[in-house]
């Protein structure tokens, strides 16, 4: 049994224009210690497929279908207070876009990391749990005195750290890291995705790393599912993912990202812009960007066919 | 090289750091943020230069002043030949036409009161480069078509809003090559687009640069990017420049500690040759104190002793244009 097991979950926000199909029939599993990457571009359902796992959506997103099997239990059938108590910080925690800005401002870190402990884990005194908030410090590389600062005091990469070590607070066993590079420099980012790593393999957490930048995903994931649409159209082990591309448009969204390593050489893209998901096309939802579409891609949607083992691909052209 | 068009020479700018009342009654001295601090640089015609550091190094108001768009502190600014450092309003207003800005943000870059039409045909009319209102028009559909926004009959009506974001930075990048200017600085034109859809704009970019033989000023921290899309690059560090050169020389055979610290931070997308390497510990410090000698030196890993703390390295030729300010290299100079 796999630590997470995701089977055809579908989520949609309500708005006033008709539903907008955000995530459609994704399912995927994640083992205990092991590094899933999803990727895809801005609007693809990248972020609702994580506030899915945690029940967190806005009020007019909801769970249409599907199952969400954390340790076998259905976390889509839990109810707000069974999350509390069991899932949510314990089971999977989460860390936002934009982290840096995350925190509130007005309150020390330290009363922020023991608000959630608290809440969480009732029994537990305010003494211990500000014990705990030092020695998360230490783990995440942080000077465990400054735990009584403000945000503001933090440089970013420092407050990214702060956040990590929140997020860790009530031991999980999954990491969810949303965008967690952007709008820090190269060296921070770096730095951040060595400890991410580092955490990995000390608390054997298993982490889903959501980016739009594959070449993140890269350095750190096992796995690597890319999303197009709100639906995944390629998932497979990183190596085979990165030498063999199968899906059109994972192959154009590896072949966009530029290589320091490389010889300069011009820059590709993929022509076209993703879909209203208010109205996704038929079919193949890339059928109107992709360069091999044939006349069954407009009329019906391709199946998420096992290609080789462990790689599956959603696409008429491997059927 | 061929013909300069851009020359700056020993640039300086610094922002004064607004202080309480109080404490300007009790702090002796005004403090400077010393955003740009001695910047020396040239860009040829047609010539791509790409400025990168992290952010803080003071790339962006190295891009400001050059436009004037900010007044410099000290140091010369030449554009083709004339100084224009110390230039009014009035005497600049011939310049302008001849230099442009591409924003980061397109989101906040565009009226979103004007069309697309009004947008692009604004700079010509402040600056009256078109002789009426229907040369106005051939030309503003003209450059929509360049900028692969097509029908441009349809797109000259648009409001940005209902624009994508690469379709917006298209609207910019119109905007800034619609009067054929000598010079465009374009600000991280891209670091808010999807990965999918960059490239498409640098290529744009370049396309309009060697129509244009514009000469281009690329602003970014994005040294992947760069170095398939520049000619040549100088990474900034705290307001100097720590190295500058060809591409290749600055990506190939990179001789500052600092460069290289930051081409090894620069994830790669290729699994199998993962390495995530930190060399370097710690975050740009202020620039309002900037570290002493080398600004570099407290976070070096090749400190070699006293004299990176304190003295500071000049910007030397290593041979083939090849300029690095490190002490590890300043015994080197070029063979004459």
């Amino acid at each position: 049994m796999s630590l997470l097991e995701v089977q055809n979950l579908t989520t949609y926000y309500t708005t006033q224009r008709g539903p907008v199909h955000a995530v459609e029939n994704i399912s995927f599993r994640l083992g205990e210690g092991k590094a899933l990457g999803l990727a895809g571009e801005s609007g693809c359902g990248k972020t609702t497929a994580a506030l899915s796992l945690l029940k967190i959506l806005p009020f007019n997103g909801e769970i249409l279908r599907g199952k969400i099997l954390f340790q076998g239990k259905d976390i889509v059938t839990l109810n707000e207070g069974e999350l509390r108590d069991k899932i949510r910080w314990k089971g999977i925690s989460l860390i936002f876009q934009g982290a840096m800005n995350a925190m509130n401002p007005v309150y020390r870190i330290e009363d922020q990391i023991v608000e959630a402990i608290k809440l969480h884990e009732p029994k537990i005194s305010k003494k211990e749990a500000r014990k705990r908030v030092k020695q998360l410090f230490e783990l995440v590389g942080l000077d465990p005195s400054r735990t009584r600062n403000y945000a503001h005091e933090f440089s970013g990469g420092m407050r990214q750290r702060a956040m990590i070590a929140m997020a860790l607070a009530c031991n999980p066993k999954i990491l969810i890291a949303d965008e967690p590079g952007t709008a820090l420099d190269v060296i921070v980012q770096a730095q951040v995705l060595k400890l991410m790593s580092e955490l990995r393999k000390k608390l054997n957490l298993a982490i889903i790393m959501i980016s739009h930048d594959l070449s993140i995903i890269s350095e750190t994931c096992d796995d690597l599912a890319i999303m197009y649409a709100g639906k995944i159209v390629e998932l497979g082990d990183i190596y085979s993912m990165f030498k063999k591309p199968l899906h059109p448009y994972t192959q154009g969204l590896i072949e966009a990202f530029p290589n320091i390593k490389e010889k300069r050489r011009k820059m590709y893209s993929i022509a076209g812009y993703p879909p209203n998901l208010l109205k996704p096309p038929s079919g193949c939802r890339f059928h109107p960007r992709c360069k091999f579409a044939m006349d069954v891609c407009k009329k019906e949607e391709p199946p998420f066919h096992e290609v080789s083992k462990g790689h599956f691909v959603a696409c008429h052209l491997y059927h | 090289m061929s013909e300069t068009i851009v020359k700056v020479e020993n640039l300086r700018k610094w922002f004064p750091v607004r202080m309480g009342f109080f404490t300007s009654l009790v702090s002796r001295r005004q403090l400077f943020v010393k955003a740009v601090d001695g910047v020396s640089f040239s860009i040829g015609k047609g010539e791509i230069f790409g400025l990168a550091g992290e952010s803080g190094s003071g790339k962006t108001t190295t891009g400001r002043v050059i436009l004037r768009l900010l007044d410099p502190t000290g140091g010369k600014v030449f554009f083709q030949g004339k100084d224009i450092t110390r230039m009014r309003e009035d005497e600049m207003k011939p310049f302008r036409k001849k230099m442009q800005i591409v924003f980061q943000d397109p989101y906040e870059s565009l009226n979103p009161r004007m069309t697309v039409g009004d947008i692009i045909a604004e700079p010509m009319r402040m600056l009256h480069a078109a002789t009426g209102e229907k040369e106005l028009e051939e030309r503003v559909k003209q450059v929509l078509e360049d900028a692969e926004l097509i029908p441009a009959e349809e797109f000259i009506f648009r409001y940005p809003h209902e624009l994508s974001g690469g379709q917006r930075q298209r609207v910019a990048t119109a905007r800034a090559f619609v009067l054929r200017p000598n010079f465009v600085v374009a600000d991280e034109p891209v670091s808010m687009l999807d990965v999918s859809t960059r490239a498409e704009i640098l290529n744009l970019m370049v396309s309009f640069v060697e129509k244009y033989q514009t000469s281009f000023l690329y602003i970014t921290h994005d040294l992947a990017l760069s170095r398939h899309m520049c000619d040549r690059i100088a990474v900034m560090y705290l307001g100097k420049i720590a190295e500058m050169g060809t591409t290749d020389q600055v990506i190939n055979e990179t001789l500052h500690p600092y460069t290289q610290a930051l081409i090894a931070a620069v994830p790669v997308p290729d699994p199998t040759s993962r390495r995530i390497e930190v060399v370097i510990k710690g975050e740009i410090p202020s620039p309002v104190n900037p570290p002493s000698g080398c600004r570099f030196h407290t976070r070096c890993p090749s400190y070699i002793g006293e004299i990176c703390r304190q003295k500071e390295p000049p910007l030397v030729d290593v041979g083939n244009n090849h300029f690095v300010a490190c002490h590890l290299h300043s015994g080197k100079k070029a063979k004459a």
